[in-house]
């Protein structure tokens, strides 16, 4: 099953092929093409930057700890499980589980992203997980969050749920932030909603979206551009019950 | 050799299919090169394949199948069915000796039609006189398991990776429009050829990745109406099920998804009054039907193909289309594989039937 791997120099010259362990020879920018399935591409990173093209498998930059992976198409299931630092930025969709317990860095995805997305992501002191969904996301995103922020921005999907069924079930701390004035669907009583005002997309979203847009080369005006709502814990109620949205 | 714990199996159960809408049959390997991509979501205990539109010559007969174990339950098989049945054809399936595929057992295919009196007689259909018959053998002769008995199609299933239980059954030398297969990490049950995937009851067949928490329930729900479940696997009951609801209670397929998935209390709540109506009344009067736990599953039944998840979409499903042709999968990756660039590529959601026809059948 082991296709061409081809690791490059900086260079990118695509005709050299050697086989070295990247951990140890300290090269900066890897490429690795014709992916197709394989697991664990980028798992337990530390720094460099990670080129893939095709298809990669499941676990992808899981326990990512610096550095930066690029996918050049749709990742699978598993994404940045238990990320930690460093950059994953996804040009096509992203499976289900994606950045599941993810503790630091951030996710970037321009397509759609599955079920499970950002699953009990968390933050802690300097460390804030950023998940970035550039088109829709499936039921049960940010289940259980516990910090950091997650944003959905429904690009092309004007006027559609771009959310699927519980919503932040169980979420006790961190913000989901949607680029629709649409509540989402059978949405918990235990949760609040409310309208992000112009000095919140100021001061949080814009900086994060500006750096999303550069990283995909798409106008960052365009993904700020209409309303935003926020879900997050109702802090009344926190502690009272476990599993918030029961 | 490593022990428990020094080892990680990375592993889930692969599923996979193929489905030529305009009826063009394709040999089996395209589904092989498929499935083998997922080669380690599988552990060597169980692979196999379904397919359609294999036997033209022979289309309007039952094809049987049938695992035995001794000389001595063949004998016993022949001479059932030959009270039974006209029997046209009778041969060893062909396969090509590998030493990845060991502990064979006998396997035999039979092309057979009711004997017209009996059937008159018994006040059957066809299709319940033959599945009569067949949980009959499968369940009271020792040794003797028939693996598929549907009409212009036939399960190959095998111990094995599936890629080697394709080569062992030399499924390259035949020609469907419609494949599924299936490799399989078996959780709860040992992996024996009879418990292999697909399992099938006439021309149904359901491949499966996942594990239901409901099978008991299901099992002695379903044992109710004349079925018996002898093979020591979950899937088994789904494949009972489908049979049940869509032949005896005569429900669309979409509506035994409803069934089997049915969607949350509090999401019915959010439908329309109309929608929730029907959904609630396919919930309350099929109740013993829903499934719980996480699975996908692919079901292959003539003319078509049906794919879906539990309704929290706890194991992976991928679809894709590029022309005519309509692929499913556990992963991305098998697709891309056999189709590098699909027209169309999206996740069925949870509970969300995709269900694919012959372009000139009318939808089941």
């Amino acid at each position: 099953m082991r296709k061409n791997w081809k690791f490059l120099e900086s260079d990118m010259q695509e005709n050299e092929m050697k086989e070295f362990d990247i951990r140890k020879d300290g090269h900066k920018e890897i490429m690795v093409t014709d992916c197709l399935g394989e697991r664990y591409i980028g798992c337990g990173m530390k720094d460099g930057i990670l080129h893939i093209k095709g298809t990669p498998g499941n676990a992808l930059a899981s326990y990512l700890d610096g550095g930066t992976v690029y996918v050049d198409g749709n990742a699978q299931d598993a994404a940045a499980d238990t990320m930690n630092a460093g950059l994953l930025a996804i040009k096509g969709s992203a499976g289900d589980a994606l950045a599941y317990g993810m503790r630091g860095g951030r996710v970037y995805v321009l397509g759609d992203a599955g079920y499970r997305a950002g699953v009990h992501m968390k933050a802690y002191e300097d460390k804030k997980s950023i998940l970035v969904i550039g088109g829709r996301a499936g039921s049960f995103l940010g289940e259980y969050l516990a910090g950091g922020i997650i944003i959905v921005l429904g690009l092309g999907c004007e006027g559609k749920s771009i959310t699927g069924y519980f919503c932040g079930n169980g979420m006790y701390a961190g913000t989901i932030y949607l680029r629709t004035d649409k509540v989402p669907l059978n949405l918990s009583d235990k949760l609040i909603r409310r309208n992000v005002s112009n000095e919140e997309k100021d001061s949080i979203l814009s900086p994060i979206i500006s750096d999303y847009a550069s990283v995909f080369s798409i106008s960052a005006e365009d993904c700020l551009k209409g309303s935003f709502i926020a879900i997050e814990a109702d802090r009344s109620k926190s502690y009272s019950q476990l599993y918030a949205a029961v | 050799m490593k022990k428990e714990g020094e080892v990680r199996i990375s592993s889930g159960c692969a599923i996979s299919g193929i489905f030529c809408r305009d009826g063009r049959r394709i040999t089996g390997e395209a589904i092989k090169k498929s499935i083998a991509v997922m080669h380690n979501r599988s552990n060597g205990l169980g692979g196999g394949f379904a397919a359609y539109g294999i036997y033209p010559q022979y289309k309007d007969y039952f094809a049987l199948h049938i695992f035995y174990e001794s000389q001595a339950a063949r004998e016993e098989t022949e001479r059932f069915l030959d009270k039974r049945f006209d029997i046209i054809n009778l041969s060893k399936i062909p396969v090509r000796q590998t030493p990845r595929i060991s502990d064979a057992p006998l396997i035999w295919r039979y092309f057979i039609t009711p004997l017209p009196h009996l059937l008159q007689d018994s006040q059957l259909d066809e299709d319940e006189y033959t599945s009569r018959a067949t949980i009959r053998i499968n369940d009271s002769i020792t040794g003797a398991y028939v693996v598929s008995c549907g009409k212009d199609m036939g399960v190959f299933k095998a111990v094995g990776y599936p890629e080697d239980v394709a080569d062992f059954y030399r499924i390259e030398e035949y020609e469907g429009y419609s494949w599924t297969a299936h490799g399989r990490y078996p959780t709860n049950t040992p992996g024996w050829w009879a418990g292999s995937h697909p399992f099938s009851l006439l021309d149904l067949t359901v491949v499966h990745n996942g594990e239901i928490s409901s099978y008991d329930a299901n099992r002695r729900a379903v044992e109710m109406y004349g079925y018996s479940c002898n093979l020591l696997t979950d899937t088994e009951v789904i494949t009972y099920i489908l049979d049940y609801l869509t032949r005896k209670q005569g429900l669309s397929l979409k509506e035994c998804s409803e069934v089997i998935a049915a969607p949350f209390w509090t999401t019915i709540s959010i439908k329309d009054e109309e929608e929730k109506k029907r959904l609630s009344y396919l919930r309350k009067m099929f109740s013993s039907f829903l499934i719980t736990g996480p699975f996908s599953i692919l079901v292959g039944f003539r003319g078509g193909m049906m794919a879906l998840n539990d309704r929290l979409k706890l194991r992976s499903l991928v679809a894709a289309e590029k022309g005519n042709t309509v692929y499913f999968s556990s992963e991305e990756a098998a697709i891309r594989v056999i189709e590098e660039n699909p027209d169309r590529i999206w996740a069925p959601r949870g509970g969300e039937a995709v269900i694919v026809t012959l372009d000139k059948e009318a939808g089941r």
